[in-house]
């Protein structure tokens, strides 16, 4: 399954392009929906699909996903449940899912038994935000074992030493965050993310993706212009919330990403 | 029984518990701190400011009392009372706040942000930080602040701003992960003056090492009073940081039973309580890995206590190791029972306890029969209760439909 991922990253640079990576909470805005908007995504342009596994206490997520996964969690969606909607929304797409959680329900479960139902359910790849890579290294060899890739975040905050051990550690792609921050939609682009890449690939040739805070067309091409993903979420998913017809949103915004990165 | 090692490992880790779960942008924070606390450690002139401001401006060392009307209704052991409620602020949190907002100025941060549940933390924060000429933000959960309003009233006097977090359950958790996400945005300029021996390495050692001179004093005070050990020493838990306090000194004195009292809320079978140790399970909260109350999926259930500073899913790492060793143990007490504890010592002593310190005394009392008559007890006092006052006359009022 990790293969997808660096099946798609070479694609997008055959191309000469950044990847559009949106991000979604799985369930949001309802369950029924779910798939349907994942397809539409797909759609519009999106190369790979991040999907929220929702947790009761996402530190690393602002207002706007925070929200959708308490509203999520308040339906009674069970993690099993959502990992089954996140399969399905995948091959709904079509395209390669990388999951995104936090590591309490990752650790509750087991690390062997978290790692082969993300596998099952077709998973390419999982992002655990809160999981410092000094205390990683069981969940890294039960994703090995599993045929999961292992995504680690790097921040405008990490040095050198740092970037080493995260490049190392990093399969698939590495997600730079763009700003010191929560997730978000914010205004302006951070002016460190640039700088960030830059001493990643000083690191690695492991593709980099950048994220939080992106949150229009003009910010994803300022983006693609110097990394290999543009990961889009707080931005995707507020419109969900507001949108009587979330799939077309869905459609309308990716393509508008698309387009966007594809000038760049 | 082998010694138990008094540091955590390099990555933190007491035991299986403790250690880093840190979103990436905090791990160069986490670093630096270590690094500053360390130095800190190790600076004649930073250990000899920290005592001149906790002897001349927090008021220890606090007084070890006989609690000889407790006693006598007991019938049984000596109590004796660590007057932390006597502290400055009235409760033990400025011990830990005062160490880290110096901490915080050594380090070169003009700004400190904290989390508080009952209100005792966050006012102990923002009075150091006043003290220090620092600026100061309060996360408080929105339900917090209306059970502790005064709290915020005092916390706003001094200079703080606070801030009520709508998020999740709106209590103490959701306090903490605002604080967190505060300071993944701000940490190059912010100290994070966590309040409990919770945490990511370093928290829960530095607050243990800045709260450790209460059981340092209360050992010397009990061996003068009573020419030796005491049988017991009894503190609530909920972070756990009064009671990491008064146990690291005994720690070593094999002799001296180590007990922890949670808050049992309406019942542990009932499900309302914040019982971690007693009915919680293994998990990862806040940069820790310790025990936690959660669900079938690790989602973190809601907790319940009528003390909101014992309204908590996790605990301290520390906790964790120390039950899982057995060398301390961990019991738990009602809030009918620290409420009529609240009242024993009121009518007793003269001294009305917080709703947290008050679980400590309602064990004790519950216990004391079976307890050695000839050994002494010493009860960790850790706050005052005129904050709850309003509260428990509240639930008295309720009662005679008043």
């Amino acid at each position: 399954m990790a293969e997808a991922l660096a099946a798609a990253f070479a694609a997008g640079r055959a191309e000469g392009r950044a990847l559009v990576m949106p991000f979604l909470v799985c369930g949001y805005p309802d369950a029924e929906t779910f798939p349907a908007v994942a397809a539409a995504a797909a759609d519009g342009g999106a190369d790979v699909l991040e999907i929220g596994i929702p947790f009761s206490d996402p530190v690393m997520d602002g207002p706007v996903i925070q929200e959708a996964a308490t509203r999520v969690l308040e339906r009674g969606q069970t993690v099993r449940a959502a990992l089954d909607l996140a399969g399905r929304a995948a091959r709904a797409a079509a395209l390669p899912a990388v999951l995104m959680t936090y590591y309490n329900p990752i650790f509750h479960a087991g690390l062997e038994s978290f790692a082969g139902a993300c596998t099952a359910a077709g998973a390419a790849g999982v992002i655990v935000p809160d999981l410092s890579i000094e205390e990683s290294g069981p969940w890294r060899s039960a994703c090995r074992a599993a045929g999961l890739a292992t995504v680690f975040m790097a921040a405008p905050t990490s040095v050198e030493r740092r970037l080493r051990l995260i490049a190392e550690a990093s399969e698939g792609f590495i997600y730079a965050a763009s700003t010191l921050g929560v997730t978000g939609v914010r205004e302006d682009l951070s002016r460190r993310a640039s700088g960030l890449v830059e001493r990643i690939r000083e690191c690695t040739r492991t593709p980099v993706a950048v994220g939080i805070g992106v949150s229009t067309p003009e910010h994803a091409r300022e983006v693609a212009s110097y990394a290999d993903g543009v990961i889009v979420g707080s931005a995707l998913v507020r419109r969900l919330g507001q949108s009587s017809d979330p799939a077309t949103e869905t459609r309308e915004f990716v393509a508008a990403l698309r387009a966007a990165v594809t000038g760049a | 029984m082998p010694a138990l090692p008094a540091r955590p490992d390099a990555g933190g880790h007491f035991g299986r518990f403790g250690g880093r779960f840190v979103p990436e942008a905090l791990m160069g924070a986490l670093e630096e701190l270590e690094r500053a606390f360390t130095d800190a450690q190790a600076d004649a002139d930073f250990r000899a400011e920290l005592e001149r401001l906790l002897r001349l401006y927090v008021g220890r060392p606090t007084p070890l009392w006989c609690a000889r009307g407790l006693s006598e209704r007991l019938g049984g052991s000596a109590v004796y009372l660590k007057r932390e409620d006597l502290a400055h602020t009235g409760a033990h949190k400025i011990n830990n706040t005062i160490g880290q907002c110096l901490l915080a100025r050594r380090m070169g941060k003009r700004r400190v942000i904290a989390e508080t549940g009952a209100g005792q933390h966050g006012v102990a924060t923002a009075t150091a930080a006043a003290l220090f000429g620092q600026e100061c933000v309060v996360y408080m959960g929105e339900e917090d602040t209306h059970r502790q309003a005064l709290n915020v009233f005092r916390m706003e006097q001094l200079g703080a701003t606070v801030v009520p977090v709508t998020s999740g359950s709106r209590t103490l958790k959701d306090a903490v992960n605002e604080a967190l996400r505060d300071w993944v945005t701000n940490v190059e300029t912010t100290h994070y003056a966590l309040g409990s021996v919770v945490g990511p390495h370093p928290f829960p050692l530095i607050v243990r090492e800045f709260q450790k001179v209460i059981g340092e004093e209360a050992r010397a005070q009990i061996l003068e009073a009573e020419g030796r050990l005491p049988g017991a020493v009894v503190a609530c838990v909920g972070g756990g940081s009064n009671a990491i306090g008064i146990f690291h000194a005994f720690v070593e004195d094999e002799g001296v039973r180590l007990v922890g009292v949670e808050a049992a809320g309406r019942g542990i079978e009932t499900g309302l309580h914040s019982a971690t140790l007693s009915a919680g399970s293994p998990g990862v909260l806040h940069g820790t890995l310790s025990m936690l109350i959660q669900d079938a999926d690790g989602q973190i259930r809601p907790t319940h206590s009528v003390s909101a500073g014992l309204d908590y899913p996790g605990v301290g790492p520390e906790h964790a190791y120390l039950r899982e060793t057995g060398r301390a143990t961990y019991e738990s007490a009602t809030d009918e029972e620290a409420l009529a504890a609240f009242g024993l010592l009121a009518r007793t002593e003269g001294i009305l306890p917080a709703l947290e310190s008050a679980h400590a005394i309602a064990w004790v009392a519950r216990a004391s029969p079976s307890l050695p008559g000839d050994s002494a007890i010493v009860i960790n006092l850790s706050g005052r209760g005129d904050k709850d006052v309003e509260t428990v006359r509240a639930i008295l009022a309720g009662r005679t439909g008043g």
